[in-house]
């Protein structure tokens, strides 16, 4: 065996390894990438089947206990401030789930415009507030980071619509 | 006082640290004998510097010194000792400081056991962990500085985040940190062999044990961490393909790799330049990974608060380490001349099989891991990638490293033929064909293709030595007496690829695991698995510095009781955090895991699982790591040159 046989041989495996991991990352992510919405994405655009993460907060006053298909759920609405969407969830909810936090959920559009989340993610930290609902604050213009801190998290729902006109 | 001691502390390692960079290089540079003996005693210096700054860490959590920044944040009087202890830890500055702690010892590491080594490179390893001890202390000094001052000092710290507060997470960074830096040293001996402009089979051997030991606490520690987020987060699984994650996973795929070319560097003097890319490659990662994550670039759950100071000094630091590393390698890389030659059908060729793959994973795992990075920064578009990307796209890469690690090491160096190492493999072929066959019957593809490989896993790290002992072959006590004349590092690679196996069947095990949510009354009974799960009680127990909610399950199988579980909810009035407390009862087989959610007009949520061979994804992940620590004790790698050939392993084809 020549070095330039051997040089070639390796240089093939190389090409054929590095190119079936880039195929199967480009095929992986093809039907795996989660995009993350704001409940006015939602409102403004369907995304029905679509795996989606939805940001925002828990609407206050909004949580309430329900049974689907048999099992224990629970249903809130979650809003960027300016639009709100109805999630319903089946599942132990995590620790720091509470009215008026920051939240995120993964999941799809129902046909009926509910969200069916199959995760719930909150932050095990009072005071933290998700990047991703940071954004979709900011892009909901209820709150710019620059100018302070957020206000009181339970007049989310209920702030007025001011900046962009509701 | 004592802040103000390690503060000082601190500051000197930097000045040490900085001198341990220049002085032995310049040494090994003009052949300066003094110069290069300076390079250990200059380790040592640094190490105690640190370890008296650290100390006095230590000594600000114990006594509850909350005049000191971080302990005010971070710890509380009432804390039980252990976590003031490791409480250190759980945060980012006391994080970092242990973190250039254990660089520090690397550098006296090499000092205190690199005595056969030639000076020059020892001069010069220690001279690269300096300098980089030096960026990472200062670091630390400049903008995460532990023993910043708070007055008026508050009567009561804020106390830990009683999530840490867990004797799995009280040992988890030590051990993962001990693996992350560790692989410093073969990056630091890379980079002296680039300096010297040599690198040859002495260098495979001086570096594979320093890359086995760090290998196998990083995978102690990832299973550690995996651990912990499978019985205290409550989520029922056990790993999330978080950021956090990933980036601990990426220098371990990347270091299994580099353990496994240094090999073929060692014995046959090939793949040096690569390993040498590779020695770089994997303490890269393993500094993006601690680094990016931790100061919150990526977003993650673990990912402690967000600095910009902080990130930007960060990774200027990086860029300097992995840049540096990289411009010395495009430089000096061609003279190493490649010497060794081998067929691609060889033990050589099955090794850079090996590698291909691995990388292969660790790119798509990268790739995944920061693609959200760049899309937010490049599209300002908000993506994630998830667990469904990463099992799509690792799998398939995984299954042929599967194949290649039970045939590569059937193979004969240099020049072997495939067919005899399959009729010797064709037993394991077929147990592993009949494991996955009578899987398909009870569950889906992906866990019964599980099962199949673990099966061939296991049995196939074994071919080899029952070979060379001629079990079945030869009479038994002659099969016995030669199991003594097997070298340990033959034993630690085949239980290291046999701990792979146990891992993957626990993996297999946890596709089929089984779930349920149900909200029940007292006294109700709920059927999951196979056992009759019976909630017998709902009460309150205070506890020291929390009120716990627990819900007694008793779990009956055919009658007989097989476990009593209190799976609780714990609230933290200082921190007011409530936290989940799994009950898991595990008879190694399979885990009864109980989680207590909310309680609403007298019912109790409660999530239940059965999760079978689950103690299996640990159990194997330290199995791999005590293969690891098996090899290390093999006398060839402790021992010089001239000993080696003469215990060269006998190689039957």
């Amino acid at each position: 065996m020549k070095r330039k046989h051997r040089r070639l041989a390796i240089l093939l495996a190389c090409g054929l390894g590095l190119g079936s991991a880039a195929a199967l990352t480009l095929f992986a992510f093809r039907d795996n990438l989660v995009f993350f919405v704001t409940p006015s994405d939602l409102a403004s655009r369907g995304h029905a089947g679509e795996t989606l993460r939805l940001g925002g907060l828990v609407a206050a006053g909004s949580i309430r206990h329900a049974t689907i298909d048999g099992q224990p759920a629970v249903r809130f609405r979650v809003t960027d401030g300016r639009s709100s969407v109805n999630v319903s969830y089946i599942g132990v909810l995590p620790d720091l789930f509470r009215e008026g936090q920051g939240v995120v959920t993964l999941g799809t559009l129902a046909p009926d415009g509910g969200f069916v989340a199959s995760e719930v993610l909150a932050k095990h930290d009072e005071t933290y507030m998700p990047k991703d609902v940071v954004e979709a604050l900011k892009k909901s213009g209820r709150w710019q980071p620059d100018a302070g801190p957020p206000p009181p998290a339970a007049t989310w729902n209920s702030l007025p619509a001011t900046r962009n006109g509701g | 006082m004592i802040p103000e001691l390690g503060h000082f502390a601190l500051a000197l390692a930097v000045v040490i640290a900085a001198a341990q960079a220049v002085l032995p290089l310049i040494g090994a540079a003009r052949r300066d004998a003094v110069l290069m003996a300076s390079a250990p005693s200059l380790a040592f210096g640094q190490l105690a510097a640190l370890a008296l700054s650290f100390g006095a860490l230590l000594w600000s959590s114990v006594v509850s010194d909350f005049s000191v920044y971080n302990i005010a944040e971070n710890s509380q009087s009432l804390k039980p000792l252990l976590y003031k202890i490791t409480g250190i830890w759980g945060d980012h500055e006391g994080s970092i400081l242990l973190w250039c702690l254990i660089l520090a010892l690397c550098g006296a590491a090499v000092g205190a056991f690199g005595r056969a080594l030639p000076a020059t490179v020892r001069a010069r390893v220690i001279g690269v962990l300096g300098a980089t001890s030096a960026g990472f202390v200062l670091f630390s000094l400049t903008v995460s500085n532990p023993f910043v001052r708070l007055w008026p000092p508050p009567w009561e710290g804020q106390g830990m985040n009683p999530l840490l507060e867990d004797p799995g997470l009280a040992f988890h960074p030590p051990i993962l940190y001990a693996g992350y830096v560790g692989f410093s040293i073969p990056f630091a001996f890379a980079l002296a062999a680039l300096i010297e402009g040599r690198v040859d089979a002495a260098w495979g051997r001086w570096v594979r044990p320093w890359a086995l030991a760090a290998w196998a606490c990083l995978t102690g520690g990832i299973a550690l961490g995996s651990w912990w987020s499978y019985y205290v987060l409550g989520w029922g699984g056990y790993w999330f393909w978080d950021p956090v994650e990933n980036a601990s996973l990426l220098p371990w795929l990347a270091g299994t790799a580099l353990v496994h070319s240094a090999i073929v560097v060692e014995k046959r003097d090939a793949l040096k330049i690569w390993t040498v890319l590779l020695a770089i490659g994997t303490f890269s990662l393993s500094l993006c990974g601690t680094f990016l994550v931790r100061s919150g670039i990526l977003n993650s759950v673990h990912a402690f608060a967000n600095d910009p100071a902080r990130g930007v000094f960060i990774l200027v630091l990086l860029a300097l380490v992995i840049g540096t590393a990289l411009v010395l390698f495009a430089w000096r890389a061609p003279r190493l001349q490649p010497t060794g030659i081998f067929a691609p059908l060889s033990r050589e060729g099955g090794l850079v099989l090996n590698n291909i793959l691995l990388c292969s994973i660790a790119a798509v795992v990268f790739t995944g891991t920061t693609y959200p990075l760049f899309a937010q920064l490049l599209a300002g578009a908000q993506i994630s990638v998830g667990a469904p990307f990463f099992n799509a796209a690792v799998l398939p890469l995984a299954i042929p490293l599967f194949v290649v690690m039970v045939v590569g090491p059937m193979l004969s160096w240099k020049r072997a033929a495939l067919a005899p190492a399959l009729i010797r493999l064709w037993w394991v072929a077929l147990a592993a064909l009949a494991a996955g066959g009578f899987a398909t019957f009870h569950a889906a593809l992906f866990p019964a293709l599980g099962f199949a490989a673990s099966v061939w896993l296991i049995l196939g790290a074994f071919v080899d030595i029952i070979a060379r002992i001629g079990l079945f072959r030869l009479p038994l006590a002659t099969s016995l007496a030669r199991l003594g004349g097997i070298p340990l590092a033959a034993w630690g690679s085949a239980i290291a690829h046999a701990g792979m196996g146990i891992t993957v069947a626990g993996i297999a095990g946890m596709a089929i695991a089984e779930h349920r949510i149900v909200a029940v009354t007292v006294g109700e009974t709920v059927d999951l698995g196979g056992y009759h799960w019976t909630l017998e009680d709902l009460h309150d127990a205070p506890g020291p510095n929390y009120s716990a909610r627990l819900a007694d399950i008793r779990v009956t199988h055919d009658g007989r009781v097989i476990a009593v579980m209190s799976p609780g909810r714990r609230s933290y009035p200082l921190q007011r955090t409530t936290t989940t407390e799994t009950a898991i009862r595990t008879n190694l087989f399979r885990d009864l895991y109980a989680v207590l959610g909310e309680e609403r007009d007298g019912k109790a949520v409660l999530r239940l699982h059965v999760n079978y061979l689950a103690p299996w994804i640990w159990l194997g992940a330290l199995v791999m790591a005590a293969g690891g620590g098996l090899s290390l004790a093999d006398r060839r790698l402790r021992i010089g040159a001239p000993l080696r050939r003469a215990a060269a392993p006998v190689v039957t084809a």
